[in-house]
C-alpha cells in the first residue's frame, strides 16, 4: 500500500501529462494554421466555433471517419506498426521532463515530474533514436518506391543530425556535470544570467537546428517533400494512420520545445523567483507560477518552429547533408573541446595550477 | 518477482533470437533482432545497469540496426530473388552450428553457479559510479578502446573516400 501511495503522484502526473500533451498537439495544428495565416496576411480557420477554435476537432472527426485504405501489396502488420511506433515514441519522452518544482498537497511534498532518471538526457536520446523506426517501417511496409525513398531520406536525416545533437548536449553535460533534467534545471536557478543559453550559445544553436531536423520540420522537411516525393513516407497512408504520423510531428515539436526550454532556458525557473518566495512564503504558488513560465517558454518555441517554417525555404538534400556532416559536427566538436578546456581551467586542473 | 521477470525476459529474448534465424524475409529478421536487443536491455535493467541498458538501446537498436535495415531495404531482397540455399549449404550449416552447440553444452554443463567472492557493488551500474571507475581504475583500457574506435572510424572514411587516381 505504501509503495502504491509513493507511486501515485507519478501516475497522476503521467496521466495529466498525457492529456496535456495531446491537447497541446491538437491545438498546435490550429496554431500552425493561424500563424501561417498571420504571416501570409490571411485570416486562417474561422468557421468552426468562435475564431475557428473548434477546427482541430473538426479535423479529428474528418481523420477518423475517412476511409481506411491498406494497399494490397503492403505488409499489413508493419503498415499498422509504423504509425504506432511514431506515436508511442513521441509520447514516451515527456516522462523525464521536469514540469515544475516542489508542490505540497495533502501534507505530502513531491516534484512535478513523473520520474527523475539520473540519466534523463540519455533516455530522451534513446527514445529519439528508436523513433526512426516509425518512419522506416512505415515507408518500407507501404511497398511503394516513393514511400521507401521518403523513409530513407527521413531516417538518414534523423541519424545524421542525431550526432551533432548528441555532441552539443555532451558539451552541456560537461558543464553541468549531470544527466538528470531536474538537476540541470535547478542549476539554472537565479535569474536569466544563469540560464544555459548564455553560457552555451553554440550548444544551444546546434541543438536548435538539430531539433528542427529531428522533428522533420521545415526547412528540413525533406521526408515529405511534395514536389519530389509525392507525400514522402506516408504517401500510402490515409485516415487515422496518417493522422498518427502528422500528430506525432506536432507532439515531437512540443516535446522538443520542452527539452530546449529545460536544458537552455531554465525550465520552470523565472526571473524574480526568490522575490516571489519571500513575499508569499508559499512554495506552491512559486511552483505554479513556474509551471506557467515553463509553458510560456514552450509556447514561444512552438511559435518559433512555425515562424521558421514560413521564413526559410526548404534545403536541397545535398545541402542538408553538407550542413549536418561538414558544418554542424565540426562545430559541435570544436564546442566540446572548447568546453573541456574551459572546465579544466575553471577547476584548475590545467597546467598544474 | 525479479526471478519471474528474468525468466519471462529470457524466454522472450530467446524466442525473438530464434525468430531472427527462422524468418524468411530479411527485413523481418532485422526487426526481430531489434526486439532481441530491447529484451537484452531489459536484462541490463534487471542487473541495475541503467546506463548500460540505455547505451545499448542508443547504439545497437538506434544506430547499428538502423543501418542494417537501411542496407537491406535498399537492396530490396525478395524471397524469390535470394540465392537458393543448396542442400550442401544446409548440411554444412547444421554441422557447424551443431558442433558449436555441442562445445557450449560440454563447457557449460561443468560449471556451477558462481557467487561473487566479495560482496558485489549493486550500485556500480549507475552512471556516477561507472564513470568514476572507468576514468580512474580503468583509465588506460578505456583510452585504448577509444583509440580503437578512432582507428576504425578513420578506416571507414578512407574506404569511403574516392581515390583521385582511379576516378
Amino acid at each position: 500500500m505504501e509503495t502504491l501511495i509513493n507511486f501515485l503522484p507519478s501516475i497522476i502526473i503521467i496521466i495529466i501529462m498525457f492529456a496535456v500533451t495531446l491537447l497541446i498537439a491538437l491545438y498546435s495544428t490550429y496554431g500552425e494554421r493561424k500563424v501561417a495565416a498571420f504571416l501570409q496576411d490571411r485570416i486562417g480557420p474561422n468557421r468552426a466555433g468562435p475564431w475557428g477554435l473548434l477546427q482541430p476537432f473538426a479535423d479529428g472527426v474528418k481523420m477518423f471517419t475517412k476511409e481506411e485504405i491498406i494497399p494490397v501489396s503492403a505488409n499489413k502488420f508493419l503498415f499498422i506498426l509504423g504509425p504506432s511506433i511514431a506515436m508511442v515514441c513521441c509520447l514516451m519522452t515527456g516522462v523525464v521532463l521536469p514540469w515544475g518544482g516542489e508542490l505540497t498537497l495533502f501534507g505530502r511534498t513531491f516534484y512535478l515530474q513523473a520520474v527523475d532518471l539520473s540519466i534523463g538526457v540519455l533516455y530522451v536520446f534513446a527514445v529519439v533514436s528508436v523513433s526512426v523506426y516509425g518512419i522506416m517501417i512505415g515507408g518500407w511496409a507501404s511497398n511503394n518506391k516513393w514511400s521507401l525513398m521518403g523513409a530513407i531520406r527521413g531516417s538518414s536525416q534523423i541519424i545524421s543530425y542525431e550526432l551533432s545533437m548528441g555532441l552539443s548536449i555532451v558539451a552541456l553535460v560537461l558543464m553541468t556535470g549531470t544527466l538528470s533534467f531536474r538537476e540541470i534545471v535547478n542549476q539554472q536557478h537565479g535569474g536569466i544570467l544563469h540560464w544555459n543559453f548564455l553560457m552555451q550559445p553554440l550548444s544551444f544553436l546546434i541543438f536548435l537546428i538539430c531539433a528542427f531536423a529531428e522533428c522533420n520540420r521545415s526547412p528540413f522537411d525533406l521526408p515529405e517533400c511534395e514536389t519530389e516525393l509525392v507525400g514522402g513516407f506516408h504517401t500510402e497512408y490515409s485516415s487515422m494512420k496518417l493522422g498518427f504520423y502528422l500528430f506525432s510531428e506536432y507532439i515531437n515539436m512540443f516535446i522538443s520545445s520542452a527539452v530546449i526550454s529545460a536544458l537552455f532556458f531554465g525550465g520552470f525557473n523565472f526571473p524574480g523567483m526568490d522575490w516571489l518566495l519571500e513575499t508569499t512564503h508559499s512554495q506552491n504558488i512559486v511552483t505554479l507560477v513556474g509551471v506557467g513560465a515553463y509553458f510560456i517558454k514552450i509556447f514561444f518555441f512552438i511559435f518559433f518552429f512555425m515562424w521558421v517554417r514560413w521564413t526559410i525555404p526548404r534545403f536541397r538534400y545535398d545541402q542538408l547533408m553538407n550542413l549536418g556532416w561538414k558544418s554542424l559536427i565540426p562545430l559541435a566538436l570544436f564546442n566540446l573541446a572548447a568546453m573541456a578546456v574551459i572546465e579544466m581551467v575553471k577547476h584548475q586542473h590545467l597546467f598544474g595550477f | 518477482m525479479i526471478a519471474s521477470i528474468f525468466y519471462f525476459l529470457a524466454f522472450v529474448s530467446i524466442f525473438f533470437a530464434f525468430m531472427v534465424v527462422v524468418s524468411k524475409n530479411p527485413v523481418h529478421s532485422v526487426l526481430y533482432l531489434i526486439l532481441t536487443f530491447f529484451t537484452i536491455a531489459g536484462h541490463y535493467l534487471l542487473l541495475n545497469a541503467q546506463f548500460l541498458a540505455l547505451v545499448h538501446i542508443v547504439v545497437y537498436a538506434g544506430a547499428i540496426m538502423v543501418l542494417f535495415l537501411f542496407v537491406i531495404m535498399l537492396l530490396n531482397l525478395n524471397v524469390d530473388k535470394e540465392p537458393v540455399n543448396t542442400n550442401l549449404m544446409k548440411f554444412a550449416g547444421a554441422i557447424a552450428g551443431g558442433s558449436l552447440m555441442l562445445v557450449l553444452i560440454a563447457v557449460l554443463s561443468k560449471t556451477s553457479i558462481m557467487l561473487p567472492a566479495h560482496p558485489a557493488n549493486t550500485q556500480i551500474g549507475l552512471i556516477k559510479n561507472l564513470g568514476k571507475v572507468l576514468y580512474t581504475e580503468y583509465n588506460l583500457p578505456f583510452e585504448i578502446a577509444s583509440i580503437l574506435f578512432l582507428v576504425a572510424m578513420i578506416g571507414a572514411v578512407i574506404l569511403a573516400k574516392k581515390n583521385p587516381h582511379t576516378t
